[in-house]
C-alpha cells in the first residue's frame, strides 16, 4: 500500500481555483519531489495535506488512514510533520525546547505532575532529554542545545525545524524549501542530511525545491505543479528532460 | 519598622501575586489581559462571602480563611475558564477588549447585588435590601454598593509571604514543564505549535484559568486584609487592572523577578514618599522612566551585562 494516496484535491479561493484536481502516489521510503513555478500552490498542496485548509474535494489517504477534513493536530498524530518556507520556530525557546515541544505527544506527564515535581515529571524529563539531544546530534545541533533558537544562524534553523518534525514520530515528512537561501556548501549538506533521514529513520519525505541541483541529486520522483494543476509526474530524470516542463518552468 | 510601613506589608504581597499572575498571561502565554482586576474582584467577594456565611458552621477564622482562599481561586478560575473558552479561540486582541469589559461589568453587577441570610437560607435580590423578603433574625451579607462589611481581618504579612511563595512554585514549576513549554511554543508560533500537535486551545485555557485563579487568591488576601469590602473603581477598577499591567511591562514582560521588583517598588514608593507631598508623582515618574529605560534600552542592556560578568570575573577569582 502506499504511504501517501492523493485523489482529485481541489481547493478555491474566491474565484481562483488555487489547486484543481491534484493527485499524487507516494510509495513507503520514497524521497518526492514537488516542483513549479512561483504560485503555482505547491504550498497550498502542504497545507491541504496537513489540514490548514479544508480541500473542496478529493480524498487523502496516509498509509491506509483517510484524513482528509481533518484537523492539524489530529494529521499530525496520524503521522504527517512538516517544516515552512518562513521558519516558525519558537524562537524564544531553547534549541532543545523547540525539539521537546516536537516531542510533546510522545513523552506525556500532567500538568499537575509538573506543577507538584511528581517523580514521573523527573523520569520523564529525562527521557525527553535524551531524545531531543539524539536528534539534535543527528542534525549536528546538540553543541547549541542552550542556545536560543533565533540566535542560531540560518542554516541551522532550518535544520532544527527539520529535528523538531522528526520529534513527533511521523511517517511522511513534508520539507518546504528546506534550501531556500542556502549557499551551494549548506545545500550539499544538506542533501546529505535529507537522505540520512530518509535511510536512518526510515522515513518517506516529500519536498518542495527550487534549487534544481539538490532535485535532481536527491528526488527519486517528481511531480511538477503549474497554475494548481498537474503538468506531469514521474522519474526524476524524465520529467527534467519533458519539454513541456522546460517551457513552463526550467527555461530552455 | 514604621506602622506605614506596616500597613503595606500584606498589599505589596497582593500586588506580587497579581503581577506574577498577569505575567503568566502576558509573558508567557502572550495575551493581553485589561481585566486583571476583575479577576481580583471575584475572588475578593467570593472569599469573603465564603468567610462571613460561613462563620457559624466553621467557628475558627483561620480554617475558614483557608478554605475561602481556595474558594476565591476556583470562582475566579470559573470566570477565567467561562470567558476564555469563546475568546481565546480567537486570533488578535480579542481578550484585552473582553477582559477590559468584564473588569467594569462585574464591578457594576456587585454594586447591585443584595444577598443575605436567614432560617431558611440565602436571599438573593438585584434591587435592595427590602426585597430580601428576609426573617427577622436575617443578616445581610452583601449589600449592594456598600458590599461585605465585618470581615474577619485574617490576613497577615506571613500568610501573605507564604501565598507569594505558593504562587512562584506554581508559575514557574508550570513554566518549566511540559505544560509551560507547550503554552510558551504557542506565544511564539501558533501555526508551527499546531503543525507538531499541540492543542491550541486547550494550553491557552490552562494558562488563562490559572493566572485568573492566582488574581482570585490575591482578592481573597485582599479582602481578609479590611473590614468593609466594597467594589469602588479605585480598587476594581480599570486602573488598577492597568497598574498591575504596569507592575508588568516594567519588569520585563515574561520576566517573573523582575514584575515581583516593579509590584514591590511601585506599590511602597507612592507611600514612602508621602512626605514630599506634591514632588511625590513626579518622582514616581521619573522612576517609572529609569526602569523603562533600565530594562529595555539596548545600551543599558549592555552595560548591566558588563557588570553581571564583571561580577562573575569577580567571583570566580575570589573562589580560586
Amino acid at each position: 500500500m502506499a504511504m501517501l494516496e492523493v485523489k482529485n484535491l481541489s481547493i478555491s479561493f474566491g474565484g481562483l481555483k488555487a489547486v484543481n484536481d491534484f493527485q499524487i502516489t507516494i510509495e513507503k521510503g520514497q524521497l518526492y519531489g514537488l516542483i513549479g513555478p512561483n504560485g503555482a500552490g505547491k504550498t497550498t498542496v502542504f497545507n491541504l495535506l496537513t489540514g490548514v485548509y479544508q480541500p473542496d474535494t478529493g480524498s487523502i489517504l496516509l498509509d491506509g488512514v483517510n484524513i482528509t477534513g481533518k484537523k492539524t493536530i489530529d494529521i499530525n498524530q496520524t503521522g504527517i510533520a512538516r517544516t515552512f518556507q518562513n521558519i516558525r520556530l519558537f524562537k524564544e525557546l531553547s534549541v532543545l525546547d523547540n525539539v521537546k515541544a516536537g516531542l510533546h505527544n510522545h513523552h506525556p506527564y500532567s500538568t499537575l505532575e509538573g506543577i507538584l515535581r511528581l517523580p514521573r515529571y523527573f523520569k520523564v524529563e529525562k527521557e525527553m532529554d535524551q531524545r531531543a539531544l539524539d536528534l539534535l546530534k543527528v542534525f549536528d545541533l546538540d553543541k547549541e542545545a542552550d542556545y536560543t533558537a533565533s540566535n542560531l544562524p540560518y542554516g541551522k534553523q532550518r535544520k532544527l525545524e527539520i529535528a523538531r518534525a522528526l520529534a513527533t514520530k511521523p511517517k511522511l515528512l513534508l520539507l518546504d524549501e528546506p534550501a531556500a537561501g542556502m549557499n551551494p556548501n549548506e545545500t550539499k549538506e544538506l542533501m546529505d542530511t535529507i537522505r540520512f533521514v530518509r535511510d536512518n529513520f526510515d522515513m518517506t519525505i516529500l519536498l518542495i525545491e527550487h534549487d534544481m541541483k539538490l532535485v535532481s541529486g536527491i528526488c527519486e520522483r517528481l511531480t511538477v505543479l503549474n497554475f494548481g494543476q498537474v503538468l506531469t509526474q514521474g522519474e526524476t530524470a524524465d520529467v527534467l528532460n519533458d519539454p513541456q516542463v522546460i517551457t513552463a518552468y526550467l527555461g530552455e | 519598622m514604621t506602622s506605614l510601613f506596616k500597613g503595606l506589608l500584606v498589599p505589596i504581597c497582593t500586588y506580587v501575586i497579581l503581577a506574577v499572575s498577569l505575567n503568566l498571561t502576558v509573558g508567557i502565554l502572550g495575551e493581553l489581559s485589561l481585566g486583571h482586576a476583575g479577576f481580583m474582584c471575584v475572588g475578593a467577594f467570593s472569599g469573603a462571602f465564603f468567610t462571613k456565611a460561613m462563620a457559624d458552621a466553621i467557628p475558627s477564622v483561620n480554617v475558614r480563611f483557608g478554605i475561602a482562599l481556595l474558594v476565591g481561586a476556583a470562582v475566579a478560575a470559573l470566570f477565567g475558564f467561562l470567558i476564555g473558552i469563546p475568546v481565546l479561540r480567537l486570533k488578535g486582541d480579542y481578550l484585552a477588549i473582553v477582559t477590559l469589559a468584564f473588569g467594569e461589568i462585574i464591578k457594576n453587577l456587585i454594586n447591585v447585588f443584595y444577598v443575605g441570610k436567614d432560617a431558611n437560607g440565602f436571599h438573593f435580590s438585584m434591587k435592595d435590601v427590602a426585597s430580601l423578603n428576609m426573617g427577622p433574625e436575617g443578616e445581610v451579607i452583601i449589600k449592594g454598593a456598600q458590599g461585605i462589611t465585618g470581615t474577619p481581618k485574617a490576613s497577615n504579612f506571613t500568610i501573605g509571604i507564604l501565598l507569594v511563595l505558593l504562587t512562584l512554585i506554581i508559575v514557574l514549576n508550570l513554566i518549566h514543564s511540559r505544560t509551560g513549554r507547550a503554552i510558551m511554543a504557542i506565544r511564539d508560533n501558533r501555526i508551527a505549535a499546531e503543525s507538531v500537535g499541540i492543542h491550541i486551545t486547550k494550553y491557552k485555557l490552562l494558562a488563562f484559568s490559572i493566572s485568573a485563579s492566582l488574581a482570585g487568591v490575591a482578592g481573597v488576601l485582599y479582602a481578609h486584609n479590611l473590614s468593609s469590602l466594597a467594589a469602588t473603581p479605585k480598587n476594581f477598577g480599570y486602573n488598577m487592572s492597568i497598574m498591575i499591567l504596569v507592575f508588568v511591562v516594567l519588569g520585563g514582560i515574561g520576566n517573573i523577578r523582575g514584575s515581583m521588583i516593579a509590584a514591590v517598588l511601585l506599590t511602597a514608593l507612592p507611600e514612602l514618599l508621602r512626605g514630599l507631598n506634591n514632588y511625590r508623582m513626579l518622582i514616581y515618574a521619573i522612576v517609572l522612566i529609569v526602569m523603562m529605560l533600565f530594562n529595555s534600552a539596548p545600551k543599558a542592556i549592555e552595560m548591566r551585562e558588563r557588570l553581571f560578568d564583571h561580577m562573575k570575573k569577580k567571583n570566580r577569582k575570589e573562589a580560586a
